[in-house]
């Protein structure tokens, strides 16, 4: 095979060591042989030049006025693809690293390979009208994902879609959570990458075509006629990225076309970076040490390329933000980290990725997570420990827990879940909804919110207090007909993702044989969890309607809450978590993929709480669950150490799709002087880990500064706090979001 | 200060009791854990009920009353801290606070002991010192931390805000300076009662003749506790201050800052 190298008289990869990664692909092997891992403080960064001030200010301005009108504008006359659109800039005088979405800055795209549906109702939502000849060409000619997938759909799926029992299926929209290896494209170059999936794809031509090696076929023409166009795209800016990046800057711009063309063409409910930082430092080290490049111009391509990433956006509908509000979009990259030979991936452009913070103010995107470890350098730990003080903008999982499943090279699609970049991907299931399944087995299938019989067969519970033996029985049974029912839903809105909606430019960053996991995921955990610990440890009894339908409980005695480090409680909250597990293993899954779970629910905790009725633990009506797998609201009254305790009991085996947990406290709460704060939650994260906690979003915020800004929204454009797995704008959340966020347990103590 | 200041020390010191099983007990008001404003790094904080001070200012008036609180063993209580131990062993440890700990000398002795010598923690008391002239030396041994509370510097001023004298407290401090004890000196700010220029200069003054002073802080008055004073239907005497500004809170730091003392 041929290497970029030789094709090339600008020798883009002189200086760098190693030789495996130079005959086949492979980026985990070009970064082991040729970084510099960086093991002091933050001290060598630089601020904002006058330079990036400026762009800052200029998009700015844009953002506050798309923040009045909710969309900017639209560019609705012509369907998304990786070349539909002319180049667009913010400045291009002032910009160092380009390309829009569309055609301008802020102008959303519409991608109805996704669903027709949904474009419609999203342009109608915000003004703007479906050109008709978009409209005609899918209406008569070629048919969208979300069309195929309710060809199939069975009644009981549209049952459970309908009483909220699963929410938030991507059957209408973008699946996303696949992540690309974008640094193919900056280390390889284009053409490069079309060679070698070329003769991947050769090496099938004797096979029997059966459907799937029919299927791999078609998908890897695609993926090849994508990477052409990527190379179009790139070539409108006035780059020819069909050759290997030579320096930083061009690092820079070659992996974020390889985003872009992926936003271009897929609106997907998160779509991931991935790894990019310390594979960057490569590149600036070498500019670096060849004097090309100085701090502050390094720190200038990093800010450039964030501004970039701060604006992504996609056309949702109403209903959409509802469930996941503030306009995400989980540009996630992921931070820091070891590697298996016990060096550390920290790098000087990890402290760059987060200084960004600071050079443009705190922002939710991209959403940067970091990699932690007990092992990391003291001073990358007290520099996050420093940045989530004084911006609440990051989130740590544990790479203790994820290296051991995933190797060194992953990143985290959306929230919490990791995969290996460029190897593997996921099916995206959304989640069901864990309390009310509890409430399903109390009325025999009968939902508690409109008396609908949901599922035939049966039988209610119609004693006045309620047995723990009794209701676990119902439990596991409607357990049962819910993961069936659910990898059927999960099954179908894949099949027909792969045959409509097909990520080909994402997948053409990958390599032919992956591992596909199929990710689906529960909220309520902590309401079933409190339910199951009152009708166990105190007495329940069951409030009934006239038909008989369970409609509330009075609990006599008390009862041991789940978030209070008490394993009376904490043990049935790891025993759900197993079991719903096991009952989603023993299903057929589409494309033999891994199925796994996430205990999650971002900001659609509230969505749940609406649509569930009463619950045993004493939640009322309409009431939002806690957020991913936190205990509820108050409830974990003995603090932030106990309440992390509960939450790390919780086995990610059983979880491989990421465990989520917000924490909440009080600047003060953390210590008297920044030096005391910083080391204190670089220890408690530190213990959290230790405890095989998984993941900690650190929100360290004023309560009075919320409620104030909820009032005067124009003066915090950029007030930054974590939910479950993700960062959001807070005044772009909902008013009801809002309050749950400030109802939320602040940790006065922490 | 002369030793015979402590021939007649002040105070009584609460005799030792037991359980039902006859485990050394005391009567504990809550535990945290988790606290980062109570010593160096994450604390198990135990508070424990009783005190002879009446402060004004008192925001926890709840733990005035020995019997307020909960009777609890030694034990117990040791395996509530063990559940954190190796967590508090690199981020902080063990403080014990109040009401008044010295109160219950016998019970908290034991505690601190185990704490030490067993779960292997940095140990800090939280105290006014007031009944220390009672206790030897040796009492302190496994003592790493004292956060002295130092309510007023003038002794007519003290026993207005406090109910009792001054002298045992600056006796105290005298003591732990010379036994090379480490010591942070902890300073409600109060505005018209703790606040007086020349009360703070002759505070600081003092405070720069001790040895082993790590920290000073001032620690700004807060309403927090009000509520309880209604609840438990004391007059609450305090109701018309405020909590001090930025800029008064920052002069005072200024004057103890001056004299090179860390301030918080």
């Amino acid at each position: 095979m041929h290497s970029p190298e030789e094709n090339s008289d600008q020798q883009p990869w002189k200086s760098f060591k190693g030789n495996s990664w130079k005959t086949s692909i492979d980026v985990r092997d070009f970064i082991q042989q040729n970084y510099s891992p960086y093991t002091d403080d933050d001290s060598f960064l630089t601020p904002a030049t006058d330079r990036t001030k400026q762009l800052w200010i200029e998009i700015s301005k844009l953002i506050e006025q798309e923040r009045l009108k909710g969309v900017l504008d639209v560019s609705s006359e012509i369907g998304s693809s990786i070349t539909a659109h002319k180049p667009g800039y913010i400045n291009k005088n002032v910009e160092l690293i380009v390309g829009l979405q569309t055609d301008a800055p802020l102008k959303r795209a519409i991608v109805p390979n996704g669903g027709l549906r949904m474009v419609e109702a999203g342009l109608e939502a915000y003004g703007f009208e479906l050109n008709e000849t978009v409209k005609e060409a899918f209406q008569r000619y070629r048919k969208d994902h979300n069309q195929g997938v309710f060809d199939v759909y069975s009644p009981d799926i549209l049952a459970c879609r309908r009483s909220g029992i699963i929410t938030g299926l991507p059957d209408a929209y973008g699946r996303g959570r696949i992540v690309g290896d974008y640094r193919r494209v900056a280390l390889y170059g284009v053409d490069f990458l079309i060679i070698d999936k070329k003769r991947e794809k050769a090496e099938l031509d004797s096979a029997a075509f059966s459907e799937d090696i029919l299927r791999t076929r078609e998908e890897m023409s695609e993926q090849i006629r994508a990477l052409d166009e990527l190379k179009q795209m790139a070539a409108s800016y006035g780059f020819d990225i069909g050759r290997a990046a030579t320096t930083a800057q061009e690092a820079v711009q070659w992996t974020y076309f390889g985003y872009l063309a992926a936003i271009k063409e897929q609106n997907g409910a998160a779509m991931s970076i991935g790894r990019i930082s310390t594979f960057l430092d490569i590149y600036i080290q070498r500019d670096i040490d060849g004097g090309l490049l100085d701090e502050s111009s390094a720190q200038e391509l990093i800010d450039d390329l964030v501004i970039k990433l701060r604006i992504v956006r996609f056309l949702r509908t109403p209903e959409y933000d509802l469930l996941f509000s503030g306009d995400p979009a989980w540009v996630t990259e992921a931070i820091g980290g070891m590697g298996e030979d016990g060096r550390t991936l920290v790098t000087k452009n990890s402290f760059r990725f987060l200084n960004s913070l600071y050079n443009l103010g705190p922002a939710p995107e991209p959403n940067l997570t970091v990699l932690w470890s007990n092992a990391m350098p003291r001073g990358f730990k007290d520099f996050c420990s420093k940045v989530s003080i004084e911006t609440s903008a990051i989130q740590y999982e544990s790479d203790d827990l994820m290296r051991e499943h995933w190797g060194d090279d992953y990143a985290i699609a959306c929230c919490v879940s990791a995969m290996r970049i460029g190897k593997q991907m996921q099916f995206f299931g959304a989640r069901c909804n864990l309390a009310k399944t509890m409430l399903y087995a109390i009325n025999g299938g009968v939902d508690e919110k409109s008396s609908v019989k949901v599922v035939d067969g049966f039988e209610p519970i119609t004693s006045e207090y309620l047995d723990y033996d009794e209701v676990i029985e119902k439990f596991e049974a409607m357990m049962d007909w819910l993961a069936t029912t659910y990898i059927k839903a999960l099954n179908a809105i894949h099949y027909m993702h792969d045959k409509y909606h097909y990520e080909r430019i994402e997948m053409a960053l990958h390599d032919r044989d992956i591992l596909r996991t199929m990710a689906c995921g529960i909220a309520g955990l902590s309401v079933a969890a409190d339910s199951l610990s009152a009708i166990k440890h105190a007495k329940v009894r069951v409030l009934r309607d006239e038909q008989g339908l369970a409609t509330d409980f009075a609990i006599e005695g008390d009862y041991p809450a789940y978030g209070n480090n008490d394993d009376r409680v904490d043990q049935i909250a790891v025993w759900l978590v197993e079991t719903f597990m096991e009952k989603i293993r023993k299903h057929k899954t589409y494309r033999n993929s891994v199925p796994t779970q996430s205990v999650l629910t971002i900001t659609s905790n509230v969505v749940y709480g609406k649509k569930t009725g009463n619950t045993p633990d004493g939640r009322r009506t309409g009431e939002p669950f806690a957020p991913g797998a936190n205990a509820m609201n108050g409830r974990d009254a003995k603090g932030f150490i106990a309440s992390g305790a509960s939450v790390a009991k919780l086995p990610y085996d059983a979880a491989l799709d990421g465990i989520s947990w917000t924490a909440t406290c009080t600047e003060g709460a953390l210590g008297h002087t920044l030096s005391d704060q910083v080391s204190n939650l670089s220890n408690c994260v530190d213990v959290f880990c230790n405890a095989k906690g998984f993941h900690v979003n650190v929100n360290v915020l004023n309560r009075d500064t919320l409620l104030d800004a909820m009032e005067h929204p124009e003066n915090y454009p950029q007030l930054t706090l974590r939910v479950s797995g993700y960062a959001v704008n807070f005044i772009k959340l909902t008013r009801e979001q809002q309050l749950d966020v400030i109802n939320r347990t602040f940790h006065l103590h922490f | 200060m002369t030793e015979n200041t402590r021939v007649m020390p002040l105070g009584v010191i609460t005799p030792a009791c037991v359980d039902e099983q006859g485990r050394l007990s005391g009567f504990v008001h809550s535990f945290e854990m988790g606290s980062a404003v109570d010593g160096p790094g994450m604390r198990f904080v135990l508070f424990v009920s009783g005190c002879q001070f009446r402060c004004l200012y008192c925001h926890n008036p709840d733990t005035i009353k020995i019997h307020n609180g909960n009777m609890m063993s030694v034990n117990q209580i040791i395996e509530e801290i063990d559940e954190y131990a190796s967590f508090l062993r690199f981020a902080g440890g063990l403080t014990i606070s109040g009401g008044e700990p010295l109160m219950q000398a016998h019970f908290i002795r034991e505690i601190i002991y185990l704490a030490k010598h067993d779960l292997h923690l940095h140990t800090a008391l939280d105290t006014q010192g007031f009944l220390a002239a009672h206790l030897e030396d040796e009492w302190f041994d496994d003592i790493d931390l004292v956060l002295l509370d130092i309510k007023h510097i003038d002794p007519d001023k003290h026993l207005a805000l406090t109910l009792q004298p001054l002298q045992p407290t600056l006796d105290f401090a005298h003591r732990l300076s010379n036994m090379g004890k480490k010591m942070w000196i902890r300073y409600v700010l109060v505005p018209g009662y703790t606040d007086a220029f020349d009360d703070v200069e002759k505070l600081a003054n003092f405070i720069s003749t001790l040895q082993g002073v790590e920290r000073v802080e001032v620690l700004p008055f807060h309403k927090m506790g009000e509520h309880k004073w209604d609840e438990l239907g004391y007059k609450y005497q305090l109701k018309a201050v405020s909590p001090p500004s930025p800029e008064l809170v920052k002069r005072v730091i200024g004057q103890f800052s001056q004299r090179g003392l860390t301030v918080c």
